[in-house]
Order: structure tokens, then sequence, then C-alpha cells
């Protein structure tokens, strides 16, 4: 039984790209889509491709002026999911994520007092559990640090130890890793799969690199347009791709097996 | 001219943050040949936009000096300043906020044009459609306002903007770190292209390694404002002798999933 069963999703943004004969386009158009407990699946597209308004919908924060049809269903839970509780979400930019004037702790805790039912101590306690399991050094400190005195790769553990603050059965990275760099990227993949098996967590990751995904994902879905044109496990889409889109994808990426472009010396070409 | 398009000696800046003083450059030398694509790699915060900053003069060093086309080049001001920088040109990552979201395509292909006198008013459109063509987009183009078209389509005009000045070297900021893989692709392209025929030199910044080792001749590896190691591209990203070298190869994302070496 999935976690989460996507059927015939349809969103269309009011004011959206509009489509011949004035009727906007829509940014995801009849996906279905499984999601079973405890898997990793890494959704992948480009610009434009749906992936970051699957997230949305999947989360309940697509803006009140978005047309959804089909059904999202949560057979995995027998109710309904609590937003902020089952499912935590990790945005791109955690610097925007974050309150710059309130302390770590207190937006830590907040969520485990909000969906726990903790008092302050205790969530305090729990907040500090949170951002040792997170690996930001000092976690007993951090809690009383605001958020400006962290690097970005630290701001991003703190979100990520608030989105898993009330225990969610459903964890969303949506470009998570974007705004770092290479090496705090690895970090962080590295850290949501020890989160994710630690807690038999489920993960949706969103992301436009293809490779990023390929080192992380249990199963990838490749987005374009607002469709899904592949999913399947992830060594099989990556090593024997079926959709020539992917292929495409796949041969854009210049990893450090590229064939050069350039000659060895400048203006050897010549 | 004989000798290095760029020669960058002892390059040091420094900022004071909250009365700390950090040295964000820190005795950095290099030189880019003619033609020549030298990448600046290395992690957040470990100076390479700086660096990029210095080499355009949009901020001055505490020390060091900068040589470019055999000129003293921080020594330069007013009209000889203003001549030179039509030979050193630069894109950056996002050219939205490069520039005027309601400026026309035309509007920004003529202030270059017109400000390093290349053209005469007259010749001006006709200009401005050859350089259009050049970087693969339609002459048409040139009416439409820059945030109507695509981020493919403004990167391609960022860079007809650099090379409306004919310049010999352009720095290119993290240029196509922001854009969708398969336009990414074209416009690596679009940028050797203009290297073979017009023997450009890019000063190329990324922290990407793949894309680094595929286009760059050689790489300086920054780590908190000094250099790790530079030299040939290709053998020092293939086996890396820094430490900071080596962790940015081991965190480069990798397709395939044998040596990954993932913990």
């Amino acid at each position: 039984m999935p976690l989460v069963s996507i059927r015939g999703l349809t969103v269309t943004y009011e004011g959206g790209e509009a489509a011949h004969k004035g009727r906007p386009l829509p940014a995801l158009t009849e996906t279905d889509l499984d999601i079973a407990a405890g898997e990793r699946l890494a959704v992948i597209g480009e610009s434009g491709s749906g992936k970051s308004t699957l997230a949305l919908a999947i989360a309940g924060l697509l803006p009140a002026s978005a047309t959804i049809e089909g059904k999202i269903e949560w057979p995995g839970l027998r109710r309904g999911p609590a937003h902020g509780r089952d499912i935590g979400f990790v945005f791109q930019d955690p610097a925007a994520s974050l309150d710059p004037v309130l302390t770590i702790g207190e937006q830590v805790a907040e969520v485990a007092r909000t969906h726990l039912g903790l008092g302050w101590k205790e969530a305090y306690a729990r907040a500090a559990d949170l951002l040792g399991r997170v690996r930001l050094p000092d976690p007993r400190r951090a809690l009383a640090a605001y958020p400006h005195q962290l690097s970005g790769g630290q701001k991003q553990r703190v979100c990520i130890a608030a989105a898993i603050a009330a225990g969610p059965k459903l964890l969303i990275a949506d470009e998570a890793t974007s705004a770092l760099d290479t090496i705090v990227q690895a970090e962080i993949v590295t850290l949501l799969r020890r989160l994710t098996e630690e807690d038999g967590m489920t993960l949706l990751f969103i992301s436009h690199d293809i490779a990023l995904a390929a080192g992380l994902a249990d199963r990838i879905a490749v987005f374009r347009h607002g469709r899904a044109v592949e999913i399947g496990p992830a060594a099989q889409v990556i090593e024997a791709p079926r959709h020539a889109y992917t292929r495409a994808l796949l041969d854009a990426h210049i990893g450090l097996d590229a064939a050069p472009l350039v000659a060895r010396t400048a203006g050897t070409a010549r | 001219m004989n000798g290095p398009l760029l020669s960058v000696e002892g390059l040091t800046k420094r900022f004071s943050r909250n009365g700390e003083t950090v040295t964000a450059v820190d005795d950095v030398s290099f030189r880019i040949q003619p033609g020549e694509t030298l990448a600046l790699a290395g992690p957040s915060g470990s100076g390479k936009s700086t660096v990029a900053r210095l080499v355009l003069r949009l901020i001055e060093p505490d020390a060091g000096t900068i040589a470019f086309e055999g000129n003293d080049w921080l020594a330069l001001r007013g009209a000889a300043l203003r001549a030179a920088r039509a030979r050193l040109q630069m894109v950056f990552q996002d050219p939205l906020a490069a520039f005027n979201p309601r400026a026309t395509v035309a509007r920004v292909l003529d202030d270059p044009l017109r400000i390093h006198a290349v053209a005469p008013r007259s010749k001006r459109p006709r200009r401005i459609a050859e350089l259009l063509e050049r970087v693969g987009l339609e002459p048409s183009l040139a009416r439409r306002a820059i945030h109507e078209i695509s981020g493919g389509q403004r990167q391609r005009v960022a860079i007809a903007r650099a090379i409306a000045t004919k310049p010999s070297l352009i720095v290119l900021d993290e240029a196509v770190s922001a854009l969708d893989v398969s336009v990414r692709a074209q416009i690596v392209e679009l940028l050797l292209d203009l290297q073979r025929k017009e023997k450009i030199a890019y000063l190329f910044i990324a922290h990407d390694l793949g894309l680094v080792r595929a286009v760059a001749h050689r790489v300086v590896l920054l780590d908190r404002g000094r250099i790790a190691e530079q030299g040939d591209a290709r053998k020092i990203i293939d086996a890396p002798q820094s430490a900071i070298g080596k962790a940015l190869v081991a965190a480069a994302p990798k397709l395939h999933r044998t040596g990954q070496g993932a913990p």
C-alpha cells in the first residue's frame, strides 16, 4: 500500500502561461504517481516541468488561486495528512525559510510544541536533539543563535531539523541543495539519506540535477512540460533510459569523465 | 602583443565585518594567455567572485598588481580606462539582475556600441542585428523587452553585449550555473565557438568541476582566499593534490554509482 497515491492530478495557475484560445496552460497535467512508504523518490526536471508544483500539491501548499483537479490520497496514513506534522518541507533558500529575529531554538522547538503538544522545556530539549541529529556543531549553543550567525549549509541543516521535528512520514526537499556549494550539497544529501534511513521516513527529492538524484534515490521520475515522461528504478533510468528526453538530460550532464570540449593548450585547435 | 594577456601578481583584498578583518583574497597570482580559458574554482567563500570583481576593477585591491594587455590595469584612469574596459568584459550568473528588465534587447546592445563609440548611430541597428545573429538569436528579438524573453535568450543577449566591444577577455562569473542543463550545453557551445573564432580568453568562474574540466585549459583552485593549486585543468581535476581539490572532486555528483564512495 503506497503512502501517497496520486491520480489524474492537474494543476493550473490563474494567470499562468497562456495556451491557445486564451486558456492558461496547466503546470501539471493528468499525473499518476504512487509514493511507496520508506522509499526515496527523486523527481527530476527543468524549468516549467511541474516538479515544484507536484511537491507543493502533495504538501497542500498551492496558492488558493490554483485550480486542482484529480486526487491525492494517503492510503498509508488511513486518514488525511496533518500538514507540518505528517509532511516536512525543505525549501531551496534556507535564509528565506527562517525568521531572522527568532533564535534557532525557538524555530525548531515551535514545531515540536505545535504538533507534538510539548511544553517549551521539552520542546527545547527535543530541538537540541534534532540539531545534533542534523550534525550542527555545538547544538546546545546553536539553540540561542540567530540565523544570520550561521552559514548557508548550517541554515539548511536547521531547516531540515525543523522539517523533521514532528516526526513526519514524508519529507519533501524541493531543490534543497541547489543554492549550496558542491561540498555542502554532498553533505546535505548524505544527511538526508541517513535521516530517512534511521527514521524509515519517505523522501521526495525534487531536483534539476539528475546526477545528484542518481546518488540518492531508489526511484527517479523524470518530468517535462507538466507530465511524467519516465518513472523507474534509479539504476534503470540512469543506465537504460527509455525516453528520449531522459537520454537528452543524461547526455547534457558534464561529469568528471566527460570528453573535453577544448584542446589541452589554448589555440592548438586552430 | 607578446606575453600573457592578463597577469595578476600578489592580489590581496581584505574586508572588515563587525570590526573583524577578513582576508577574502590572499596573495593570489595567475596569468591568462590570449585565447585561453582559465577557471577559478572553489567552495563558497573561497574568494573566486572577489577575484573576478578585482579583475574587473569593480573593487580595488589592498595589495598586488594586475597587468592587462601589457598595461598597468590598476593605474589606468579616464579615457584610457574606458578604452581598456571595452577589451575586458563580463557576463554574470543572473542576466535579469544585470539588465533593466523593461529595456528592450536593442537598447541593451546599443549602450556599449554608443558608449565605446564602436559604431556611429546610423550603423548601430545593423550591428545589433549582426550581434544577435552571432549569438544564435533572431534579429527580430531586438524589439522585445528583457523581461519577456527566456533565461537562455537573456544569457545570449548578455554575451552579445559582452562581445559588442570586441573584447580580448571576458569574465564569466557562474555565467551558465543557473541555466537548465539543455540550455547550458548550448550556451557553453556558443562560448567555445566565440573563443575559437575570435580568440577571446575567458576567466571562467564555476563551482561545477565537471564543467571546468571540459571547458577550461587551466584551473586555479581557491580555498579561503588562497591558491590551493593551479595548473592543467584535466591533470588537476583527475588527480588533485590539495585537500580542497580532493574534497571538491569527491563531492561532485556522479551519474554512475560505481566508485562513488558515498558514506
